[in-house]
């Protein structure tokens, strides 16, 4: 039972918090909470906590969880080793680019070696569809992690470009060429991927403005919604017009959410139709098969001052409960979906962070509309009255409903590093940690495990499901 | 006078270490009356006031605020500019840049005023009986007799030093319509304040890092362990709708308001205060106040604008410390027994020679005569 508990307060922990500043706690604090559930994690229940890749945990923590299951792996039985391999492997293939690097590089700092993490890095490499592009663009990374794995790509030419000697004119591979071009021409550089052309442009003295017109076409999606430069076309997201060099796994919905929360209302106001089409679109996208099934929801959307987030995850908690207001709308059954934003206000695309966290209120207003599900996205900061949530869940779980009509979950996009888990409501009611609100259906899934309502063995042999499922064997 | 906060709810109370904070909503705003801010200067610097042909008041005053009345809900076009300088600068002899205002109510327009916020209080209660005896009993020196208690000299807490209030207000999460805040430390009252508008709290909210706060206050906020919450507790029994329940909920915010009023903030709130009026604004008064200056208790002195019916527009308060109440105290003794310190010693059954050593080990030792003149 214990073990049970600890997952979910693990994979609570890894799906909401990345490490960085959050409203009410600096960097330092959430960094040392996560480092401690990690390595508590890894310690006691290792199995449970190489599954847990398969949960969907970000990125930030499926990197971390690598490197620790690779930097500590003595006495670890042979099976259980090459279960991990494979899940590290499969892991690494969903995680974006940089991020990869950035783990090798940390590798090689903490003199991570053996033969295991060389295969594993030497497999990852080897499988690149476009090494050279991967080489121009993540140089010192690639570089990194050629050099940790003593890894041969067999090319001569991607191996004088890395490492010299840089002779070779001109080169057979046309980005190689391009990029050694660009060192003269200042047109070229356009031919380029983003952040290497703003090296060269930097050095060229280029003005921003001018660069940013030209280099359009090579930037990446993710890169555009960055620069702010070019308005995100959900469109042609969707119709695949974009290029995107990484896996196709990116969190669109939650993303344009928290593009939208950028924009000046007014941008917000005048945009409207296009924005909440987009929305929609991707929603009903991300819902897929399950659209419509969900019959009677409301959603407690919380937009108080502290869904504002941190400088560093700008409206983070707002986007989270945007995106899954048109993500419940799109998995309701049509016209049964009742949204309840904290602040009384009722127009999602102009949501902004304001105003105390009155969720007892909220909640009864919920439970009002006779729904058969409710979805709390909130951090749980439950201050006016503060408790009243949890009060008005017990006695709603306890004499009103003690059958369980209303299935209630609550997830939290903010992890609790002085709790250590995230901030709960009430003990009756789940509480998950969340990411991005796509993931929303899997974590309902694994809220009714937090409920105790389903023992140990139905955990493990879920967890076995989505391990098998993640690592492509059913 | 009383402190009457009619038109001001109490919300819910937020916490944050040892910090409490009470806001204090109004259904609907206080018409006619508005407040802004000037900023004086960005980095600290020192402030004289010149309150008299001989007399000015030294402090640290990074802003000033600004009230417009008669206004239709006051026009954002006559608002007074974020940073504008009002006064002249100078400098002074040692270098040291000092701002010089020329009262602490400055009349800047037809229908608008510039006030030092606190200080007008604090000057109060600095020149409380500053004129030292008004008769020449021999047990005081030739000093007090000339000039007075001058110079008057009192120590504050700037807001920055008090441990983790930047954060409190900070994640503090300000409610619909709110236009005030009661500040606790150890759930030790350490302020109020309070304005006409909730658009006014907006932008005032951040100032109150920038306030005084008294000993008392500083040492809470940085010994104390964090306080408890109040948490909202519903008993289940006789709840069998969803009505009910509701009914239950609501009654919670009542009965936390009610607590709040008569236990936490009851010493603020039922006292007598003497008050004095510092200037008229149309309808509107700004008045300071102080206490009846009772050693061991809670002892608020503040400033306010209350309309002609005595209800409160803009309300700021300073907890003093024990040692500032007890010189109150000490000030008021004598001049209720006009200076004479035997009858003052008796009014309170003890010897002058006790009277003498309170007076000295209160900080007033140069208002005694060393030696009494034969």
């Amino acid at each position: 039972m214990v073990a049970a508990e600890d997952v979910l307060l693990f994979v609570n922990a890894a799906t909401a918090s990345t490490g960085q500043r959050e409203f009410s706690e600096d960097a330092g604090r959430q960094t040392m909470s996560l480092a401690f559930l990690h390595e508590y994690m890894r310690v006691n229940y290792r199995e449970l906590y190489a599954a847990t890749l398969a949960l969907g945990i970000n990125d930030h923590n499926a990197a971390l969880a690598i490197r620790g299951l690779l930097s500590d792996a003595r006495d670890v039985p042979i099976e259980q080793k090459a279960i991990e391999g494979r899940l590290i492997a499969r892991t690494l293939l969903t995680l974006p680019p940089p991020r990869v690097f950035r783990l090798f590089k940390a590798l090689q700092r903490d003199g991570v070696n053996n033969r295991r993490t060389r295969a594993i890095i030497r497999d990852w490499m080897t499988s690149l569809d476009n090494p050279a592009y991967h080489a121009v663009k993540y140089r010192s990374g690639f570089k990194a992690g050629l050099k940790h794995a003593h890894v041969d790509l067999g090319d001569g030419e991607l191996r004088d470009f890395l490492f010299g000697p840089l002779q070779r004119k001109p080169y057979t591979t046309p980005i190689l060429e391009t990029w050694r071009q660009a060192h003269y021409d200042g047109n070229v550089l356009y031919k380029l991927p983003y952040t290497v052309a703003e090296g060269f442009a930097a050095k060229r003295g280029i003005k921003r403005e001018v660069f940013l017109e030209r280099i359009g076409k090579q930037m990446t999606p993710l890169e555009k919604l960055r620069t702010d430069r070019e308005p995100v076309d959900p469109l042609a997201l969707i119709s695949g017009k974009a290029k995107y060099c990484g896996t196709d796994q990116i969190p669109w919905l939650t993303r344009l959410a928290v593009r939208i929360l950028a924009m000046p209302l007014d941008e917000r106001a005048a945009r409207r139709a296009e924005l909440t089409d987009g929305m929609r679109r991707f929603a009903r996208w991300e819902a897929d098969q399950l659209a419509g099934t969900w019959g009677r929801v409301t959603a407690v959307l919380d937009d108080s001052f502290s869904s504002f987030g941190s400088p560093v995850k700008r409206r983070r908690p707002l986007a989270v409960a945007l995106a899954t207001h048109f993500l419940l709308e799109a998995l309701a059954a049509p016209g049964q979906y009742t949204p309840l934003w904290m602040s009384g206000r009722d127009d999602p695309l102009l949501a902004y962070p304001s105003g105390a966290t009155p969720l007892g209120t909220r909640l009864l207003d919920a439970l009002e509309t006779t729904p058969a599900r409710i979805v709390v996205v909130s951090d749980g900061w439950d201050n006016s009255p503060p408790g009243l949530a949890g009060e008005v869940l017990r006695v709603w779980r306890t004499r009103l409903d003690p059958a369980g009509r209303v299935d209630i979950v609550h997830v939290n996009p903010v992890f609790d590093a002085e709790g250590l888990d995230v901030r709960a409501l009430s003990p009756l009611v789940p509480s998950v940690g969340i990411r991005d609100a796509e993931d929303l259906v899997l974590l309902v899934e694994l809220a009714q495990f937090a409920q105790g309502r389903v023992g140990v063995p139905e955990l493990m042999a879920y967890l076995d499901g989505r391990v098998r499922r993640f690592l492509g064997e059913d | 006078m009383r402190i009457d906060l009619a038109g001001l709810r109490t919300g819910p109370s937020q916490s944050w270490g040892a910090l409490r904070l009470v806001p204090l909503l109004r259904d609907r705003p206080v018409e006619g009356l508005r407040l802004h801010r000037i900023a004086y200067a960005e980095e600290p610097r020192w402030s004289e006031v010149r309150l008299g042909p001989k007399v000015s008041y030294h402090s640290y005053i990074p802003h000033g605020f600004v009230a417009d009345w008669n206004r239709d809900n006051g026009d954002a076009s006559q608002s007074a500019a974020f940073g504008t300088q009002l006064v002249d600068q100078r400098t002074d002899v040692h270098g040291m840049p000092i701002q010089v205002h020329r009262r602490m109510t400055q009349k800047l327009g037809k229908r608008r005023a510039r006030f030092l916020p606190l200080h007008f209080a604090i000057e109060g209660y600095l020149t409380l009986h500053f004129g030292g005896p008004d008769i020449a009993w021999r047990e005081w020196s030739d000093r007090v007799l000339r000039h007075g208690l001058s110079p008057r000299m009192e120590a504050s807490y700037l807001g920055t030093a008090v441990t983790e209030l930047q954060d409190a207000l900070k994640v503090f999460e300000i409610h619909e319509g709110q236009c005030g805040v009661l500040l606790y430390a150890a759930d030790a009252l350490a302020a109020a304040f309070a304005v006409p508008h909730p658009e006014d709290y907006r932008e005032l909210h951040p100032t109150l890092v920038l306030d005084h706060f008294g000993e008392l206050i500083y040492q809470y906020a940085l010994m104390m362990p964090p306080v408890r919450e109040f948490r909202a507790s519903l008993t289940d029994e006789g709840i069998t709708s969803l009505a009910e329940l509701r009914a239950a909920a609501e009654a919670q915010s009542e009965r936390w308001a009610e607590f709040h009023d008569h236990v936490m903030a009851g010493a603020l709130l039922d006292r007598d205060y003497t008050s004095e009026r510092g200037y008229q604004m149309g309808e509107f008064d700004l008045v300071r106040f102080r206490p009846s200056f009772k050693p061991g208790e809670e002892n608020h002195i503040g400033e306010a604008i209350v309309d002609g019916d005595g209800a409160i527009a803009y309300l700021k308060t300073f907890r003093l410390s024990e040692a500032q109440i007890r010189r109150g105290y000490l000030l008021e003794l004598l001049a209720a027994h006009n200076w004479r310190l035997s009858a003052a010693a008796k009014a309170i059954g003890t010897t002058p020679e006790d009277l003498r050593g309170r007076i000295r080990a209160a900080g007033f030792e140069t208002i005694l005569r060393q030696k009494e003149k034969p």
